[in-house]
Parts: C-alpha cells; sequence; structure tokens
C-alpha cells in the first residue's frame, strides 16, 4: 500500500509535521492516502462502539437485577456516545455520515470482529466488559496521542469514560467468582470463550499487518499490534488470577527476562475467518444493524420535514 | 432656568437620539463575535471573549489584534454570538435532573480486590 504512493511536494512537509508530533487539524493540507487510512480507521471504530450494542442489549432484558439492569443499560448508551464522537470525528475528514453507514451495509468497512461472537449467559456481559472493554482501552490510550487532531481528542473523552465500561464488567466476573459452584462455573466457561478473541482484538503479527508500517510512519498508529497485546496480556492475566479465573492457555507463564508473560500461539484461521464474514454471528449482527437502520428511516424523514417546515417558517417570518 | 445647561427634555431626547443612533449602528453594522483559540496543534478551541466587527472576516482580524498579541494561538475561531445556543445555569436543576442520580456511570464505584491494578 505504501509503495504507491507517489511524493507530493506538501508530503514532505506533512511528514516533517508528524515527526515533530504536530497534530493534523481538518483544514491543513494531508495526503488522500492520510485521510482515507484515517477515514478508514475510525470509520472501523465508530462501527464496532455500534455494532458492540448488540451482544450487550441482549442481557438488557435479562440482567439479574434492576442495579445491574441500569449499569448496563448506561453502558450501552455510553457506547452509542462512543460511536457518535467517532462519526464526528471521520466526518472533519470530508466523508458524510450516510456514506459511512453505507460502506458498513455493503461490507466494505469493518468492524471488531470479536463482536461476532455470542453472549450466550450473563458471565458473558462480565467478560465483554473486563475483557474486551480493557483491550479496547489498552488501545484507545495509545490513539490518544494519535497525529490526527479530532480522533486524538475523541479518544480522550472516550477512555475517561470507558474505566466504567470494564471496572463494572470485572465486578460482574468477581461477584460471580464469589458465588455458587455453578456460577464459578459460568464466570470461567465466558473466560474461556473470550480470552482468545479478546486477543485477536489488536490484530495480526505486526510483519502480518496490512495498514501497520503506513500508519506507525503517520503517527496513526503508535504503539504496535503485539506490544499493544503484551501489555493487554500481562495485565488481564494479574486481574485474572486475583478473582480465582484461569487463564485458558496452557503455554501461559511469566518470563523472568523478558518481565513479561509468554503466551500460546493465536488460531489465525478463526480470526481470518471471522474477519472474512464467516463467524458465529457475522450476518445477524449485519442484518440487526440494516433493520434497526431501515426501520428507523420514518424517524430521519419526519426530522426532515420538520427541518423543512421550521426553515420555511423562519423565511416567511423574515 | 440655567441657559447653559440643557433642559430635561433636551437631555432625555438627545440620549434618545444616541441610544437609537447605537441600535442603528449595530443592526447596521455592528455584530457581536464570541472568539475561541486553540493554542497548540491538537488542543481543542477555548473560548476566550468575544468582540464587535462588521462580518466574520473582520471578526476575525480583530480576534487576532485583541486575543493574540503576544502568541496566544495558532488558529482562531469566530462564531456569531447570535448563532450561539445556550443552556442556562439558572435551569440546572430540571435541565441536568435525569442524570444525576446515576452514581453507577463512575468507575470509582466498583471496589477493587487487593493487589489488582491498571483498571
Amino acid at each position: 500500500m505504501a509503495d504507491n504512493i507517489v511524493a507530493l511536494p506538501n508530503e514532505e512537509q506533512f511528514q516533517a509535521r508528524i515527526d515533530a508530533e504536530e497534530k493534523i487539524e481538518p483544514k491543513d493540507w494531508m495526503p488522500e492516502k492520510y485521510r482515507q487510512n484515517l477515514i478508514r480507521q475510525i470509520s472501523q471504530h465508530a462501527h464496532s462502539e455500534v455494532i458492540g450494542e448488540q451482544p450487550e442489549g441482549n442481557w438488557i432484558t435479562r440482567a439479574p437485577t434492576l442495579e445491574r439492569k441500569a449499569i448496563l443499560l448506561a453502558k450501552v448508551q455510553d457506547e452509542a456516545g462512543h460511536g457518535l464522537y467517532l462519526y464526528s470525528a471521520a466526518e472533519t475528514l470530508g466523508v458524510t455520515r450516510e456514506e459511512l453507514i453505507d460502506r458498513l451495509h455493503k461490507g466494505v468497512s469493518k468492524y471488531a470482529s470479536i463482536f461476532n461472537y455470542p453472549s450466550l449467559t450473563w458471565a458473558d456481559i462480565g467478560a465483554i466488559g473486563w475483557l474486551v472493554d480493557s483491550a479496547a482501552i489498552v488501545n484507545q490510550v495509545s490513539l490518544q496521542n494519535t497525529s490526527y487532531g479530532p480522533y486524538a481528542r475523541a479518544m480522550v473523552r472516550i477512555c475517561k469514560e470507558e474505566s466504567f465500561h470494564q471496572r463494572q464488567g470485572y465486578n460482574i466476573m468477581m461477584v460471580l467468582m464469589q458465588g455458587s459452584e455453578e456460577q464459578r462455573a459460568m464466570a470461567q466457561d465466558a473466560m474461556n470463550r473470550w480470552w482468545w478473541p479478546a486477543l485477536m482484538m489488536f490484530g495480526p503479527h505486526d510483519g502480518e499487518s496490512a495498514h501497520s508500517a503506513q500508519s506507525m510512519k503517520w503517527k496513526i498508529k503508535r504503539r504496535t499490534n503485539d506490544d499493544l497485546r503484551q501489555q493487554y496480556v500481562d495485565q488481564a492475566v494479574q486481574q485474572a488470577h486475583a478473582i480465582g479465573l484461569t487463564v485458558p492457555d496452557l503455554d501461559l507463564k511469566w518470563n523472568e527476562q523478558r518481565e513479561h508473560f509468554d503466551f500460546g500461539a493465536i488460531d489465525w484461521d478463526e480470526f481470518q475467518r471471522v474477519i472474512a464474514g464467516n463467524g458465529p454471528c457475522n450476518r445477524q449482527r449485519l442484518a440487526h444493524h440494516i433493520q434497526a437502520h431501515e426501520e428507523g428511516k420514518w424517524v430521519r424523514d419526519a426530522m426532515a420535514a420538520f427541518e423543512a417546515k421550521r426553515r420555511k417558517q423562519r423565511a416567511d417570518v423574515a | 432656568m440655567m441657559p447653559w445647561l440643557p433642559s430635561k427634555r433636551s437631555v432625555v431626547s438627545s440620549a434618545l437620539t444616541l441610544r437609537n443612533k447605537w441600535d442603528r449602528l449595530m443592526a447596521d453594522h455592528l455584530q457581536l463575535f464570541e472568539v475561541f483559540i486553540r493554542s497548540r496543534r491538537g488542543l481543542d478551541h477555548k473560548h476566550v471573549g468575544s468582540l464587535h466587527a462588521d462580518d466574520p472576516e473582520q471578526a476575525l482580524e480583530y480576534a487576532r489584534d485583541v486575543y493574540t498579541r503576544r502568541g496566544e494561538g495558532v488558529s482562531i475561531w469566530v462564531v456569531a454570538s447570535k448563532d450561539i445556543t445556550a443552556s442556562q445555569e439558572s435551569d440546572c436543576d430540571s435541565f441536568y435532573d435525569p442524570l444525576d442520580d446515576k452514581p453507577y456511570r463512575h468507575a470509582s464505584m466498583y471496589e477493587l480486590p487487593e493487589g489488582v491494578d491498571s483498571l
């Protein structure tokens, strides 16, 4: 991808600005590939926030207590808000919300693969909040330093709100682990199913990541996939052990020399299969988004009609 | 009556004339603009104050002269004050009411077991 970029006179200045850790702002000149790369990444991020509402929304009506239900509602509402921050950041690059949604519906634009896994039990809501949101946070904290100003600022806002998400998830797991044998088994089962997909969230190994090299050069990405994944493993393993959960990886062990955990091989075939659209819930997730979008059309139409009427009224008064 | 002092009536009428002139001046020419400055690349634009100007371009130049004489900023936004819709602090109670009873939105509500950090 990087090889066929033709160097424009401005490109050198642009890179110099990036190298000097200066942010790029919406009205600055930027290489077209930088703009496209950002639109791809930010919209994928936005879609992930919104599609991620589905596995969690699945449990709102079945949360075990009223308090858990209120907490889950608040979290899902946050995710919708995060989607909005990110779509708005993408829109500063000259793309419309309609185009972004259309690309999602046509399968051109992706979202985080992890949301193609089902949330089968209440413990999955704990695992999602803790494991999935923690992984997202590790990534997002590094993106607070991304080179594009509006994206970086959206990340700051989002990270501030995320810590509640991971804590409520961890709290669900902790309470289950303090419960009956059945509840502990349920928590461990969720751990077993979500652990590996959570590690896949960081993407392919550095050498095999399609966009990594260019994104690092442009400082859209600040740390490599493997680097972020290692940080995540080190944190999550300690958190799992603290509440009595077993990490489903026989190769997991502390490496004294590296001062990191060594961990087993990730099943990249599964990763590719899910990205290609053949995970357990891909079709369901997309179909649901399309259905919700189409069923909401009358609301968008009504808003447009109301706005047109108001504009006309204002024009008549003036 | 002292001839060197204007009559009460003429004071009122000249005040009115001034007032009318000012209104007309305001109406004809001077709009109020709010000024926002980005002090450094990567930071948000922050509100710094307001000024009167004929049009947005002039407001931008005035803002430069008034608010950034000492290198305070790298970018200025000017927005016509009339275009800003604002909530009122006096309405806080009712405006934010539905949001105030949700302590579970704060991470600090969830206690962590001993030895766990990075959450």
